[in-house]
């Protein structure tokens, strides 16, 4: 079983997000990297599937050098080689086309990623790439099970509900909670990391099809408004009256 | 050139999250100087339909077809294409569901086009460029993006939106089909399981929610919780600890790693607030924070607050819930 998990560098959930003065662009300064927590869930079900059935499993990031470091504790945590498509990656669709080249190339069996990364919030890319290669897209998982050597059992999150959906290889699936139980890199993971291949690519041509103007925040909170527990029952009256929401 | 609004059904009747996406369809339509479409598939009733009317819709292209009546995402996004074909649709307007996300991904793939989903405002088209504002960042900022391309695809973040009430108003509904071949079926699901939703709201749905974290002290104590939603006409919602203790079940889970929310009302108790939490619900309109710590850091995001026992301070809401007039 051959299995790509395509993972995102994003800024770590406690970060402070600012943006530089003229609001173009995000401010890393003093931010802390993380491998995007929903791709977290999708690398150790491949992990696991490569464990119990055997294969290999390659981490795919589309970025530039910095990302590096997460990119080896990807490896650390037992992905057995990594690509990185060297170039910002500018939209949802940039990137979605940059990891079905690399599939292309390589023909692999599962292609998994998170549901969405953290600071995008798109919900868009596992599904470009189903599109772009014309394999189903199955998505958000929280189960995926190996029936056969071909057959595989997803169980899909659906609004009131789930889904069970049985698809041959090859597919694209999206991981969430409870996929898997993310693992910390033991350290002998983190010393044969340094050794796994990471193979430095540059991105196909490619079109973004969106681009990001301007940031903003949302308008900060007018402070909250106490209310004594003895009269708890004011509450409600106020969430009538005041903030008119029942 | 038109606007098209794709709408989903819920037991017959449209979700509200589709009303609001065919509001902001009509809304996008009126300032192109268009008119907007609906298209609807599988098992909606066509008062349900004709009543688009009120959101501004002039006419619904419905595809009955029963094979459509659970969601298959190639067939729905053939179904959907031929409509946007049809009427030459150069704006599609989705809700951001998981359905409207998943088609409208694939569909800026199919038909070339600039997608945005989590949008949180109408479009603004004055400079020239098609810009719209969508949530970033778990909700903590909004990018403004430029839609370049010549078809615009948007999905329209839950309770972002207000409903067009234009009574009276109703819009015709056309049968519509599109030729759907056997290979569209091929990822069809194998068994559908909902939740137990007697009497109970679908979360991603509700207006209001009320939620409990490990404050609660144990799954025995969650009749205060559905009690309270029962009398607000909420739905019920827990923190990660509670779905990973397995109190409550994980689509329940409101967070960084279980579902986003954004009701007008938002009641936490015995939630702390920690930052993962605050991801999946700091779009909520109004925030409510019952805890016994003072020092827990949900309050600074909270619009109302009570420090104090649950135990003691729900029952309260509960009697004093029931006494509104409805």
């Amino acid at each position: 079983m051959k299995i790509l998990v395509c993972i995102s560098n994003v800024p770590d959930t406690t970060s402070k997000i600012n943006f530089t003065a003229d609001n173009k662009s995000f401010d890393k300064n003093g931010v802390q990297y993380v491998i995007n927590p929903w791709d977290e869930y999708a690398l150790t079900r491949a992990i696991e599937l490569k464990e119990a059935k055997g294969g290999a499993v390659t981490v795919l990031n589309v970025g530039e050098a910095d990302t590096e470091p997460n990119i080896r504790k990807a490896l650390a945590i037992g992905a057995d080689d990594a690509i990185r498509v060297n170039a910002h990656p500018k939209d949802a669709y940039f990137v979605a086309q940059q990891i079905a080249a690399i599939a292309k190339e390589n023909s692999y069996d599962i292609i998994l990623m998170g549901k969405e990364s953290i600071d995008y919030n798109g919900f868009q890319v596992h599904n470009m790439v189903g599109e772009l290669l014309s394999i189903p897209a199955i998505t958000p998982a929280f189960k995926l099970d190996m029936l056969d050597d071909t057959t595989v059992r997803l169980e899909r999150e659906i609004e009131g509900g789930k889904e069970i959906v049985e698809v041959k290889i090859p597919f694209v699936a999206s991981a969430q909670q409870p996929m898997s139980e993310p693992r910390i890199p033991n350290m002998r993971g983190i010393m044969t990391a340094r050794t796994k291949p990471l193979k430095v690519v540059e991105p196909v041509s490619a079109e973004a099809k969106t681009s990001i103007a301007a940031y903003s925040k949302p308008e900060k909170k007018g402070g909250v408004k106490m209310i004594d527990p003895e009269n708890a029952g004011e509450l409600i009256t106020l969430l009538r009256n005041e903030a008119k929401v029942l | 050139m038109s606007v098209l609004v794709f709408v989903e059904g819920l037991n017959g009747e449209i979700k509200n999250s589709s009303l609001e996406a065919a509001s902001y369809g009509s809304q996008v339509a009126s300032t192109l100087g268009t008119t907007a479409t609906a298209v609807a598939i599988g098992d909606i009733n066509e008062t349900a339909l004709a009543k688009l009317g009120e959101q501004g819709i002039s006419k619904v292209l419905f595809d009955a077809d029963t094979r459509l009546k659970q969601f298959v995402a190639e067939a729905y996004v053939a179904v959907i294409a031929a409509a946007a074909q049809k009427e030459n649709a150069k704006v599609l307007v989705f809700s951001n569901t998981g359905i409207g996300a998943t088609v409208g991904s694939k569909l800026a793939v199919r038909l070339n086009g600039s997608l945005a989903t989590n949008v949180t405002a109408l479009p603004e088209t004055e400079s020239g460029a098609f810009t719209v504002t969508r949530s970033v960042f778990s909700g903590k900022a909004f990018a403004n993006v430029e839609l370049s391309s010549d078809i615009k695809i948007i999905a329209v973040k839950k309770n972002a939106i207000d409903i067009n009430n234009n009574s009276g108003n109703t819009a015709t509904v056309e049968n519509f089909s599109a030729s759907l071949a056997d290979a569209d079926f091929a990822v069809a699901p194998k068994e559908t399981v909902m939740q137990d939703t007697e009497g109970g709201i679908l979360l991603p749905e509700a207006e209001r929610v009320v939620s409990g974290g490990r404050g609660l002290k144990g799954p025995e104590n969650w009749h205060l919780v559905e009690d309270l939603a029962k009398a607000l006409g909420a739905a019920t919602a827990c923190s990660k600890p509670v779905s990973d203790l397995d109190w409550r079940p994980h689509y329940e889970h409101v967070g960084q790693t279980g579902i986003t929310i954004s009701p007008n009302l938002y009641i936490a108790i015995g939630i702390s607030g920690a930052i993962q939490h605050l991801a999946g619900v700091n779009s909520s309109k109004v925030i409510v924070v019952i805890n016994k710590d003072p020092e827990a850091p949900f309050f600074k995001a909270a619009d109302y607050g009570i420090v104090g026992d649950a135990f003691e301070i729900i029952p309260k809401l509960i009697e004093a819930a029931k006494a509104l007039d409805k």
